[in-house]
């Protein structure tokens, strides 16, 4: 399992549809399979494929079909400049106009579409009835003049957004190799009145809704592996104690040891966490089951030791420690009990987090009261500053597929949730909410069954 | 050059002090010669019967007075223990930035608040440990609970037993002063106390 979250998401998307068929035309299983990976998304200098979205056919029978195409475009659009290597054309210089002369690859002439600009091309055709939606999206590429794949979506009107987006996880999957950021979740922290309580959203800041309902600080939420299990820190009992909560049968479970527990982090692929307790009096990282028992005891050694980040592959452990006099990134291999100290640049690097691929941790530095965000990997090669002089940025976390970078700032004022790739370009903010945002957290899906 | 200062404003304060004590003298020279003026002179019965009176309600007086400072002095003493009381909970013992070490002063303040708890067997008290907006929420949580815990530390080690002592920590999320600027994390860098 190198790459667990791409595995679940996949999944989460074979589960999700009440009544969606699949179809690929053409093109046989092959295109599906022979990924065709024309983007590095890890490339420094990543040229932006420009791609043309044409306004989408309506074969409605009743007038409203026309409304919800252009919302499908619009969805679909926003997704793939989402993505950040993505450039969507300006439909105004296009020669042709599939809505009018039709959709399908007979029907198109390439040469028109690549005179235009356009690297790669998706055509879109609606009908409504009664509520329900069959929409059909095409990926062509016109240089090549041939279909990449196309698929027939059905469902209600309230799945609009999450049939295109299962369109863009598939360009996606066809460009990279990976699905994507299309049907993944942010988790994080927003101020309700006097109190902090934790809310989730689409990957792009879509329908923020309110998760707990403690009226009391409320800190460090993190979602299981399967998207089904949302752990947190809450002061909801007179002190900081561990919650967690499956999100489908609302049960709670406490983790209240004497003293503080706090940052949990879920294990991948498994129900247990690390977390950091006080119970013996000094801070130490535990790990822990899901009910909240003590598995095993991950530092021994005295002060701060605080913010376990399990890795991706569940062989490591990064966390914040301040055994070598300032608070600094460490990493332990759970195998050999081997610890090694990451971060040696500045006297204040704290909450890690690992991308993807393990192979890269994004951390948060302080220097000269500046709170930035950087990322090394662990070549020693010294720490890349992703932000720079634009108010406070903490909280990294990395999107499933590592082409981006979820973190909070106060760059405008008081402090929302932006996101950049892992290079700190294309920053912009995420979550349009009230008050203060902080601590997002990327995660995954709906939980898979 | 201090010392001729000093010198100097001795001479001054022995001068006034001088002059205003020969002026009382002389007031008070003069109001007792008319007072005895008055007093040699006629003396009816119903003087004497109004003198008594008047006596009487200067004693009645006098004792509402003492009454009153009695009373006085029992707020005072109260005041007092209260104040010992306010001033525990309200002096916060403050810390340096990314530090849990208790500085001179703070060491200080502990040791008043230790006597305050030995004279107060039967309280117990929360120790809750704060720190400035500055760094990471999460760190800032593994901050104050050592900020905490060092007080607690103290505290023992001057005789108070640790059942007696809570400790919490609030991290960044409970700031004293919600502004920017050192003035306002210097204060935010704290232990505060509160009795049970």
């Amino acid at each position: 399992m190198a790459y667990p979250k791409a595995e679940k998401i996949l999944k989460n998307f074979k589960r999700f549809f009440m009544c969606c068929i699949i179809a690929a035309w053409g093109l046989g299983p092959e295109v599906v399979h022979a990924q065709h990976t024309y983007i590095n998304i890890k490339d420094p200098f990543i040229r932006k494929v420009p791609l043309a979205v044409p306004e989408f056919k309506s074969f409605g029978t009743g007038g409203q079909a026309p409304g919800y195409g252009a919302t499908a475009r619009s969805i679909l659009v926003e997704g793939m400049i989402f993505t950040g290597y993505i450039n969507v054309l300006d439909p105004a210089g296009f020669q042709e106009n599939p809505a009018v002369t039709g959709i399908t690859g007979g029907d198109l002439h390439f040469k028109k579409w690549t005179a235009d600009g356009a690297e790669l091309l998706v055509t879109g055709g609606i009908a409504e009835q009664d509520g329900a939606i069959r929409l059909e999206l095409r990926l062509f590429d016109p240089f090549k003049e041939r279909l990449v794949l196309g698929k027939v979506y059905t469902g209600q009107q309230s799945d609009l957004r999450t049939m295109v987006h299962r369109f863009c996880g598939e360009i996606n999957l066809y460009l990279t190799g990976k699905r994507g950021v299309f049907g993944s979740r942010i988790v994080f922290v927003s101020r309700v009145g006097q109190n902090k309580e934790i809310f989730i959203s689409d990957f792009d800041g879509h329908a923020p809704r309110q998760e707990t309902n403690h009226k009391s600080i409320t800190l460090s939420p993190c979602l299981s592996w399967d998207g089904k299990w949302l752990a947190y820190t809450s002061y909801v009992n007179g002190k900081p104690d561990i919650f967690i909560r499956n999100l489908k049968t609302r049960a709670l479970t406490t983790i209240a040891f004497d003293g503080m527990n706090i940052t949990p982090d879920w294990v991948p692929g498994k129900l247990e966490l690390a977390a950091t307790l006080s119970l013996d009096g000094d801070q130490e990282i535990y790990l822990l089951s899901g009910k909240g028992e003590i598995i095993s005891r991950l530092t021994r050694s005295w002060g701060i030791d605080v913010s376990p980040r399990v890795s991706p592959d569940g062989t490591k452990i990064a966390f914040v420690s301040r055994r070598g006099g300032t608070p600094q990134i460490y990493v332990k291999t759970l195998a050999t009990g081997e610890v090694m100290r990451v971060t040696f640049q500045g006297k204040y690097n704290t909450s890690p987090s690992w991308s993807p691929l393990g192979n890269q941790l994004a951390y948060v530095g302080v220097v000269k009261n500046e709170i930035d965000i950087y990322v090394t990997d662990f070549t020693g090669a010294g720490a890349l500053r992703l932000t720079r002089e634009q108010g406070d940025n903490e909280d990294p976390s990395w999107a499933p597929d590592g082409s981006l970078i979820v973190f909070s700032s106060t760059r405008e004022g008081s402090s929302k949730i932006y996101v950049m790739t892992p290079r700190g370009t294309d920053a912009r903010r995420l979550i349009d909410l009230p008050g203060e945002q902080t601590d997002p957290e990327w995660s995954a899906g709906e939980g898979i069954d | 050059m201090g010392k001729k200062v000093i010198r100097n404003l001795v001479v001054v304060m022995m001068v006034a002090g001088l002059a205003l004590t020969m002026s009382c003298a002389k007031k008070n020279i003069g109001g007792d010669t008319a007072a005895l003026k008055v007093n040699t002179s006629e003396i009816s019965p119903e003087e004497a019967a109004r003198r008594a009176a008047q006596e009487k309600a200067r004693l009645l007086e006098e004792q509402r007075l003492q009454e009153q400072a009695l009373q006085e002095d029992a707020a005072r003493q109260r005041n007092l223990e209260m104040s010992a009381r306010e001033q525990f909970e309200n002096q916060d013992v403050l810390f340096d930035y990314d530090s849990a070490v208790l500085s001179a002063e703070a060491r200080y303040l502990l040791k008043i608040k230790a006597n305050w708890l030995e004279v107060n067997a039967a309280r117990n008290i929360v120790v809750q440990g704060h720190c400035d907006e500055r760094g990471t929420t999460e760190y800032n949580l593994a901050l104050g609970d050592q900020r905490a815990s060092a007080v607690k530390a103290f505290l023992m080690d001057l005789g108070i037993s640790g059942a007696r002592i809570t400790t919490i920590s609030y991290g960044e999320e409970k700031p004293l002063d919600p502004g920017t600027g050192e003035a306002a994390w210097a204060r935010n860098r704290r232990a505060h106390f509160v009795i049970l």
